[in-house]
């Protein structure tokens, strides 16, 4: 089944979206990467220390499509900083926004994040920001040159799958971009979900980089986010949503 | 509003019959809690918690775990200068104490960045005795812009500033902010305190909000632990974080929990923390903040540090050294003494032996002017 995802002039054939944090050591990264079937892997730019002999980047293979966030910004000028040194350090010129200004539940701020979208998608950059699900805020990034939109399912770390779900849902139907549903997905079913719904992909990292077995649960997701993804292509069978009510109000017409 | 009103409230509970109040019940509610609140905090730093500390354990690795991932962040300090004007009875660097004193010139800031920076640490916090006269503001600034070419991110642990002051050091590159109160029960802090401005309790209490207010990334607090009765010390501390925490949401709020270590001197604390006593404050403190890091010393020894990781600690100096220029020039006068005299290449093969990561850099300063707005 030929099923890709364009983005940014790249074709994916995995729609699922992996991180780097979190690895009880980074020598895991790379089966991972095989395990999961994943093509996209994001990366902190604030953890990426060129001088080191145990750098992170050095453990992804080249196939991968380099992510670099910029997780720690606390506000747009942070965030267009960060991007700038990882294009300048040879990350490429992709993008995650990352603008989170609340360190209790660590939610995204949308309106620093619309801004640091607009400044770097002029620059070339091709930007994939981090959000709270939010359909005006959606349609501000699209308007700003955004790739795609990543809302989150729930806050980051939280695995507490999608509580966002109907947001999501809006967004998905209203935007024409790609909707990456980040943050929050800890259990395969729950990424199954968001692509039955519709979702272009999902980004995952702690789920996979906490669970006991990393590798099998790379697998887990692998797979779940292909049999979402299919179950939507397939077209979902109706849900009723009332019973047939019993005696029929409308019987007296007859 | 400053966190002094909340203080003021603590003193007024009675502390006398107040921890034997909590009940089994009490803490199993707090083990239960989605998120624990000032009750449920102080249920888990009662007595009535000792039997529950195992399963405290269990749930603080898990939120640890799921926050923080299977990753310890390492730094380690560095002392630029010992000239203290203060009097505190439980510090070998007090202006009592006959000693040559030392502060560093900006070569030797130089050679010691060096030294440290070749063990793969880029994280490193610098500490001063308290003196404006011989380790001012502008010290420390000269010696920040020194540090900036070897270190990714430099926090400060020196007398309490104005808020202006702390904005100059942001913008000189300084991205965190360490102040222990001490000691929070205000009439020990007076007896401890015997001379010089640090015995203004206030000024002190209030200055780690002027860091949040001056923009820092991180402000780091704590209590030493053993100077008063470490239940009453610990749940100030605790809620001295939640305040800073709501009030400042774009401060990532961090603890320290350092215990007593011997020092030049005779003095002997008020409170015995046993290993268990340290144990239960960690561990209420992860419950209560699941998010806020938690920064485990070398006063501990090597042994019991080795457990702790496992718990709820989410950073750690390594490779230490509590003399000025203790990494590269000879013979200062320790601080205090340290217990776990490991180097930072060991600590890190302890962290792999225990599945977790050693991360040496975490952040960038990001001080430079974009010229964006
Ligand atoms: S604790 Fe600080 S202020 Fe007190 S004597 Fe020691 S260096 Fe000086």
């Amino acid at each position: 089944m030929q099923d890709p995802l364009m983005i940014g002039g790249v074709t994916l054939t995995s729609r699922l979206f992996i991180g780097t944090g979190k690895y009880s050591r980074n020598t895991l990264i790379p089966e991972v990467i095989t395990r999961s079937g994943s093509q996209v892997i994001t990366v902190a730019l604030r953890r990426v220390d060129p001088e080191s002999s145990d750098n992170i980047v050095s453990h992804i293979p080249s196939h991968m499509t380099l992510l670099p966030n910029t997780s720690g910004a606390r506000t747009a000028e942070e965030a267009v900083r960060i991007a700038r040194l990882a294009r300048s350090a040879g990350l490429g010129n992709w993008v995650k926004i990352e603008v989170i200004n609340d360190q209790k539940y660590l939610l995204p701020d949308n309106m620093e994040t619309i801004r640091a979208t607009e400044i770097l998608a002029a620059e070339g950059f091709v930007v994939l920001p981090y959000m709270s699900p939010d359909l005006s805020a959606a349609l501000r990034l699209k308007a700003a040159g955004a790739a795609a939109v990543m809302p989150l399912g729930a806050p980051i770390g939280s695995n507490r799958g999608l509580q966002t779900k109907e947001l999501i849902r809006i967004l998905i139907s209203e935007t024409d971009l790609p909707v990456i549903v980040d943050a929050g997905i800890g259990r395969p079913s729950e990424a199954a979900e968001a692509m039955e719904m519709g979702a272009a992909a999902v980004l995952l990292n702690t789920a996979i980089a906490t669970a006991s077995d990393p590798l099998l649960m790379a697998e887990a997701f692998r797979d779940a986010v292909s049999a979402g993804r299919k179950a939507y292509l397939a077209g979902l069978g109706p849900v009723e949503e009332t019973a047939a009510a019993s005696s029929p109000l409308t019987g007296f017409l007859a | 509003m400053s966190f002094y009103e909340t203080m003021a409230r603590l003193e007024q509970l009675p502390y006398g019959t107040l921890w034997s109040r909590y009940t089994a019940e009490d803490v199993k509610r707090a083990l239960r809690a989605e998120q624990v609140d000032e009750e449920g905090l102080m249920a888990l730093l009662s007595p009535a918690a000792e039997p529950y500390l195992e399963e405290m354990a269990h749930k603080a690795h898990r939120l640890t775990r799921t926050h923080f991932g299977h990753v310890m962040q390492l730094f380690t300090p560095m002392y630029l200068a010992d000239f203290c004007v203060n009097h505190c009875t439980y510090c070998s660097f007090s202006s009592i104490y006959d000693f040559p004193r030392k502060k560093l010139t900006l070569e030797e800031v130089a050679r010691e960045a060096e030294t440290i920076a070749a063990t793969g640490l880029r994280h490193i916090l610098i500490l001063t005795g308290e003196s404006r006269r011989d380790s001012p503001a502008g010290y420390v600034r000269d010696c920040v812009n020194v540090l900036r070419r070897y270190f990714s991110s430099v926090s400060i642990e020196v007398n309490p500033l104005s808020t202006a002051e702390y904005a100059e050091l942001r913008e000189a590159g300084v991205d965190g902010l360490t102040l222990y109160q001490e000691v929070y029960h205000q009439e020990t802090y007076r007896a401890l305190h015997v001379k010089g401005p640090k015995r203004v309790y206030r000024n002190r209490l209030d200055a780690p909000e002027r860091g949040c207010q001056a923009g820092f990334r991180s402000v780091n607090i704590g209590a030493l632990l053993g100077m008063y009765e470490w239940r009453q010390e610990a749940l100030a501390t605790a809620l001295h974080a939640r305040y800073l925490q709501d009030k400042y949401p774009e401060c990532e709020i961090g603890l320290s929990i350092p215990r007593f270590r011997p020092y030049l001197g005779e003095f002997n604390p008020a409170s015995d923390v046993t290993d268990r006593a340290l144990v239960q404050i960690i561990l209420a403190y992860r419950l209560f903040l699941p998010r806020s890091g938690i920064s485990l010393s070398t006063r501990e020894p090597a042994a019991l540090r080795d457990h702790l990781v496992q718990l709820g600690i989410t950073k750690m100096s390594a490779g230490v050294s509590t003399e000025v220029g203790g990494h590269s020039l000879e013979g200062g006068t320790p601080q205090f003494e340290i217990s776990d005299n490991r180097s930072v290449a060991e600590i890190a093969e302890m962290l792999r032996s225990q599945g977790l990561q050693p991360v040496f850099k975490d952040w960038d300063i990001l001080s430079e002017p974009l010229g964006l707005r």
